[in-house]
């Protein structure tokens, strides 16, 4: 019994000592859009720097600020957006001179490859054809957000509401668009890039603000200047090629 | 209505069904599995036991693949029936009704397994047809646990989420259950919603919880 319990222990040490970080770990939380590019940049910045372990954390920027805002132990975090942002140097999550623009996207309205629908115009959109609209959902979304901006502009938002189907992530949007379940969504130009031969650019939305993505090391930052370093890695030559392949356009 | 009581009514609508579904598909594939022996029987179990054992985003993700618009048997109901059950709350009903089905057809196998074969035989020389002895007989001595069974069911069909977020969306009003809108909630940073919402799955789970323990004879499920 004694036996038994000893090695239980053990296994508890194990387990306790296994969640605690040995090696250095840096935890960068970013948007969606940027997956694809970020888990190259990531790959990179490990190769460069061994002994530090990039954990990379994708989700919608809203849903990641919640998580942040809720205690997770985030040291760099990068957002689709700036309303994103300003909320989290609002809640003092993130040091307002930490934070630096490091890429810009486009807004598109893409329909799945082998569609013959071919709206030019948003106003096209209202078609009877168009049964329905991937966006993501504005209140935690970006692309969400900034759909909603260029579709009141053009006072369509009320009208191809009923259309709508709400994401959780932009990606879930181009997703719905690349298996047809919907007839159209609005996503980056990054995404459309990402699902080349699933979907097809309609058009690129014209928006009254640009699409930039800030970047940031957080307040509960472990290792300030490992944050910093990979802050500077994203903004160094090598990180904005990468971005510009997956179709990202420079700051 | 407000919104909350929209997505409330939402869950239980889509629960009951499911339910409903899951308890006579288990009840007949439970009795089909205790009574008959056939190649493959074990298998067959397995294969209807895998939904309450596969993450609920696997499921979600074969879900989506066969009943999508380009899917095997989506594309052959829109083109026939012009049904779709993506993004509609009947979706969100068969992805609830997949996963609650083992919940039903386990127990309903076991007790049907345990029913005494004397007591059946004993109403056949009676001269009781088949059909009756199974409603009559059967049935009511295997019932505790069935409806144990279907509790389970309904618990965890009002529960769902990963396979429904993927094959029915989340439209408020249309598709949007209580366990969605509390997601949506907590992700928007609207923790007041939230609130409200998980106190009130909490007071209905209870009810359904006191309400079966106050139904069942003997008090079934939870001991």
């Amino acid at each position: 019994m004694a036996f038994v319990t000893r090695r239980l222990l053990a296994a508890a040490l194990l387990f306790v000592a296994g969640s605690a970080a040995q090696a250095a770990e840096l935890t960068v939380s970013a948007a969606a859009s940027l997956t694809d590019a970020f888990k190259e940049i990531a790959q990179s910045y490990e190769a460069a720097h061994p002994g530090t372990k990039v954990l990379l954390n994708f989700a919608a920027s809203g849903a990641l600020l919640q998580q942040i805002a809720k205690g997770a132990p985030v040291d760099v975090f990068a957002s689709a957006d700036q309303e994103t942002m300003d909320a989290a140097v609002a809640q003092k999550l993130v040091v307002p001179r930490e934070r630096v623009n490091f890429v810009r996207n486009t807004l598109v309205l893409v329909v799945p490859a082998d569609s013959a629908l071919g709206p030019k115009r948003l106003d096209d959109l209202r078609a009877e054809k168009v049964t329905r609209l991937a966006v993501g959902n504005p209140a935690s979304v970006p692309a969400g957000r900034y759909t909603q901006e260029a579709l009141e502009a053009a006072k369509l938002w009320e009208p191809l509401k009923p259309k709508m189907i709400m994401t959780q992530n932009v990606r879930q949007a181009l997703d719905y668009v690349a298996r047809g379940e919907t007839e159209a969504g609005f996503v980056y130009g990054s995404d459309a890039v990402a699902f080349k031969g699933k979907v097809k650019v309609a058009l690129e939305v014209p928006l009254a603000t640009p699409v930039s993505y800030p970047i940031a090391a957080t307040a509960g930052a472990k290792d300030v200047l490992e944050a910093r370093r990979f802050i500077a890695w994203v903004q160094a030559p090598a990180a904005q090629a990468v971005l510009a392949r997956y179709g990202f356009l420079k700051p | 209505m407000h919104p909350t009581w929209t997505a409330l009514a939402l869950s239980l609508k889509v629960a009951c069904w499911a339910t409903a579904i899951a308890l006579v598909l288990g009840v007949a594939v439970g009795f089909l599995l205790a009574r008959r022996r056939f190649p493959g029987r074990e298998l067959l179990d397995t294969l209807l036991t895998l939904p309450m054992v596969m993450p609920p985003t696997v499921l979600g993700y074969y879900l989506l693949v066969l009943l999508g618009r380009k899917g095997w048997i989506g594309q052959g109901l829109q083109d026939w029936f012009g049904i779709n059950l993506i993004f509609t709350w009947q979706g969100a009903v068969i992805a609830a009704a997949i996963v609650a089905f083992p919940l039903v057809f386990k127990p309903a196998r076991a007790a049907f397994e345990t029913v005494d074969g004397r007591l059946e035989d004993a109403a056949r020389v009676l001269g009781i047809s088949e059909a009756a002895l199974f409603l009559r007989v059967t049935l009511p001595l295997a019932w505790r646990g069935i409806l144990a069974g279907a509790l389970l069911a309904f618990a965890r069909a009002m529960g769902e989420f990963g396979a429904t977020l993927m094959v029915a969306g989340s439209i408020p009003g249309r598709t949007q259950t209580l366990s969605i809108a509390v997601y949506e909630a907590v992700q928007a940073g609207q923790d007041d919603v939230a609130n409200t919402l998980v106190l009130i799955t909490s007071a209905v789970c209870i009810a359904v919880l006191l309400t079966a323990g106050r139904l069942a004879p003997g008090r079934v499920g939870y001991r």
